[in-house]
């Protein structure tokens, strides 16, 4: 327990001293955030220590002794999820790919008590198709800039003396020791800092807004739900560094005067919630949570809600109802939380990200921290990118980094030598966006010129066998899954839209359909009540405005991506048919007939395109056009 | 834990009974009981002082909460937008195939149940999967099939010892 901020400065000083030490040691860091452990990260870190424990047997041999003290540490994503699981060993900063339980003697005879590589560990750089000895020497990591995500391979998740080791609550020191609650929110708006929760709206403003609502009771809530599909650099960020966010929310509650917070993290990331949940119990070990903060008189507690699985309960209204153990539905604004929230007192509502750039902006102060980012958007973002590109995962740039060098120069393009043909963004509530988009910055202001939005921050790459409109369709039935019913515009307009939506998908619309559904489209967007009926209708509205041909040639009973199986034709090559009657008798609906010895055909309108047949033939006769 | 009232009664207690917990507690009775029967849900309300079509009215709203029996194992299948492009519709017709089942059943012998959710957060690994605890990632039909004649496997040789 630190009783003052001498003691508190002390610490972290004597933190820094051993984390120094130990870097410069032999350590190996695994991830084990999500995406690795679902690869097996979790095995991988127990026969590490297993195969350390039972060497120390022999340490006189090795003289390793007094690097086995604690030497496998927990690490968090490392942004490169799709090669996981993940090892570092330091200091030599050897990064190893997809390592399985395997690997780990392997490792450890020859990296741990020779230093040397492990050659065919290494991660492959996609741009040379070599192999790279450390993290630091790929294209992948050059050209992000990791500020939020600093120390990759190199911090340890669960440990609160790891992060102080790394600076971690100084900013809170230095607030708390020399800074007025008017102070860090002048500061927070000088940074420019803007919610990273989708609408970008001015933290300093919104921090302004709650401490000036008068009332003795104050909450702060930090929005981790991230209902979105596709994206999940919330919690990345949770697993990874959960003291950052930790940091940041004290900070926000210092500076607004409240003195209870809440948390909200969905109950489908159960790592997040552990992470969070040791960083909150560490922290108040330490005395940087509770009753009289470091002797200064402030106190602040928080805790975890668990959220069940509504992408409603994103919206801040409604998920403070969530928060009260109500359902949680979306109230009109104003009033808004920051005057009346949780349980009608003022309350201060930000999301992951947001918080964890506030450590940051008190640390290297307002004129650092805008050289990041643009003028009208500064800072970094994290970015989650999934589809058909080489690397899959989080990565965080600046803003105003384009689409083509995240996809290209980052992410080494896509897979299969696929063609893009758009960029889904900002998740459900977002657009997408065509290849002619490519090149433009990505910012808050710019995206919502060509009414995109930043969202929460997942980039779902499109290839051309993808059809737009059952991408549209797609996210129609999941807003009209999780509209929460309230207001009818909502609710009845996106199952109506759903409706045409299908009707495209299965060849059966027509012209009025498309006249119907732009109707409905902006019909949706002009009267529901909040955010998720407002912007449901954007997936429609910007596929319309840039994939409109694909639309029409609906009508005209072409899908151009080849995918709605509606549109598909089976028919049996003549020349290539044996008339073997394999593919006649496997048929379910009877669609195949013939003669034996002859070609057979196909009867267009029994079949029911199950492409049985086309995996029966031997002499690869069916084709599909 | 048994699926008895006095655990129920124990989460109820380490929840100090105050009705804004009332989703985290039905979060953890499900996680007891693998649904939340007819009965618990008057319990629980009788417990918070609520009515009970209150905390039905919550249990029905969150996609977590099952009102049905669940399999011992429950089978998550992600279709998030990430997973959707790449393919989890053919990992549904494989645990179909396999186990004679759709999203929202459960098998006859209440060994498996299968749901679909919006998006686990593992989207880098799609198309991807949670059975109970554990994340599945990188699937293909067949992987599926492999992983849950190992689940029906391993769970008969538990029975047998
Ligand atoms: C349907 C809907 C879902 C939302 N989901 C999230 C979410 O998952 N995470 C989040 O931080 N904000 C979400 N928001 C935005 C929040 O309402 C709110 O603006 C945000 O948490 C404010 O934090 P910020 O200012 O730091 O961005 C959602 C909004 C809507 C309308
Ligand atoms: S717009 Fe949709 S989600 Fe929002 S309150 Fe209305 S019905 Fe509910
Ligand atoms: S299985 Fe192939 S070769 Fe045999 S009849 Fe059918 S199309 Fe012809
Ligand atoms: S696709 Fe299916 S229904 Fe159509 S001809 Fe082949 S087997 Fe028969
Ligand atoms: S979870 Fe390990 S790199 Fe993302
Ligand atoms: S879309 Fe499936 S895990 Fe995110």
């Amino acid at each position: 327990m630190l009783r003052n901020l001498t003691e508190a400065y002390e610490f972290i000083e004597k933190q820094k001293e051993i984390r120094n030490a130990k870097l410069r040691n032999l350590s190996v860091y695994i991830c084990v955030g999500t995406g690795c452990s679902a690869k097996g990260a979790q095995k991988v870190y127990r026969k590490f220590q297993e195969v350390l424990e039972r060497e120390k047997l022999s340490v006189n041999v090795f003289k390793m002794d007094d690097a086995h003290e604690g030497i496998v540490r927990k690490t968090g994503c490392c942004g490169r999820c799709s090669s996981g699981p993940l090892v570092v060993v330091q200091p030599y900063g050897y990064f190893y790919a997809h390592v399985g339980v395997d690997d780990v003697e392997k490792i450890v005879e020859r990296t741990l008590k020779r230093g040397e590589i492990v050659e065919e560990l290494l991660l492959i750089d996609f741009e040379t198709n070599e192999r790279v000895k450390s993290l630091e020497d790929t294209q992948l990591y050059k050209r992000q800039n990791f500020y939020i995500m600093e120390d990759i391979g190199k911090s340890e998740c669960d440990s609160i003396e790891d992060y102080m080791g790394r600076g971690g609550y100084s900013s809170l020191l230095k607030v708390l020791s020399s800074m007025k609650p008017e102070e860090v929110i002048e500061t927070i708006k000088a940074s420019g800092l803007r919610g990273r929760g989708g609408g970008g709206f001015p933290t300093g403003l919104k921090w302004e807004a709650t401490r000036k609502s008068k009332s003795d009771v104050k909450f702060v809530v930090c929005n981790g739900d991230e209902g979105d599909p596709g994206a999940f650099m919330n919690r990345t960020l949770l697993e990874r560094d959960p003291h950052l966010v930790l940091e940041g929310m004290i900070i926000a509650a210092y500076a607004v005067g409240a003195q209870k917070g809440y948390a909200y993290v969905r109950a489908e990331y159960p790592i997040a919630i552990q992470m969070l949940q040791k960083a909150i119990e560490d922290a108040r070990r330490l005395g940087l949570l509770g009753e009289n903060i470091l002797g200064t008189g402030f106190s602040f507690d928080l805790e975890i809600k668990e959220g069940a699985g509504a992408f409603v309960c994103g919206e801040e209204t409604a998920l403070l109802a969530s928060i009260e153990g109500k359902r949680g539905m979306p109230r009109p604004r104003p009033p808004y939380p920051a005057q009346a929230g949780l349980w009608g007192y003022p309350t201060l509502i930000n999301n992951v990200e947001t918080y964890a750039n506030v450590p940051r902006i008190i640390r290297d102060g307002v004129e650092k921290y805008r050289k990041l980012g643009t003028p009208g958007s500064p800072g970094t973002k994290m970015f989650s990118v999934t589809g058909p590109v080489k690397m899959t995962g989080i990565v965080e740039v600046q803003f105003g980094t384009t689409l083509r060098q995240i996809i290209f120069d980052i992410c080494g393009g896509l897979l299969n030598n696929e063609k893009i043909k758009a960029v889904q963004i900002g998740g459900p509530s977002g657009a997408c966006l065509s290849v002619e988009h490519l090149d433009m910055p990505l910012d808050y202001d710019t995206l919502k010129s060509v009414d995109a939005m930043v969202g929460s921050g997942g980039i779902v790459v499109i290839s051309e066998k993808t059809c737009m409109v059952e991408v549209a369709r797609f996210f129609l039935d999941f807003t009209k899954r999780e509209s929460c019913g309230k207001c009818v515009p909502c609710r009845e307009g996106t199952a109506q839209a759903y409706r045409i939506l299908e009707k495209f998908v299965n060849a059966k619309a027509s012209e009025e359909d498309l006249k119907n559904l732009e109707f409905l489209a902006k019909l949706i967007k002009t009267a529901s009540l909040c955010g998720l009926g407002k912007t449901a209708p954007n997936p429609i509205l910007s596929t319309l405005r840039w994939f409109r041909s694909e639309y029409e040639a609906h009508l005209r009973g072409i899908c151009p991506s080849g995918s709605c199986t509606a549109f598909k034709k089976y028919v049996i090559d003549e020349k290539l048919c044996k008339g073997c009657g394999l593919c006649a008798r496997s048929c379910p609906n009877g669609a195949i007939s013939g003669e034996r010895g002859k070609p057979y055909v196909i009867d267009p309108e029994k079949c029911v395109k199950c492409g049985l047949c086309v995996e029966k033939c031997r002499f690869k006769a069916i084709k599909v056009a | 834990m048994e699926r008895t009232y006095e655990a129920v009664e124990q989460i109820l207690r380490k929840y100090n009974y105050r009705r804004e917990n009332l989703v985290k507690i039905l979060l953890e009775v499900q996680k007891l009981h693998r649904y939340l029967s007819k009965d618990v849900i008057h319990y629980v309300a009788v417990a918070l002082q609520l009515p009970p079509a209150k905390v039905y009215g919550v249990a029905t709203f969150y996609a977590q909460f099952s009102l049905k029996p669940k399999g011992e194992y429950t089978i998550l299948i992600c279709d998030g937008t990430a997973c959707h492009m790449e393919g989890s519709m053919s990992l549904i017709k494989a645990i179909e195939e396999e186990i004679g089942i759709k999203p929202g059943e459960v098998t006859k012998d209440l060994k498996f149940s299968l749901d679909c959710v919006g998006c686990l957060g593992a989207c880098a690994l799609a198309p991807a999967m949670v059975i109970n605890d554990e994340v599945y990632g990188n699937l293909t039909p067949e992987k599926v099939k492999e992983i849950l004649r190992s689940l029906r496997g391993d769970g008969d040789a538990q029975k047998s010892n």
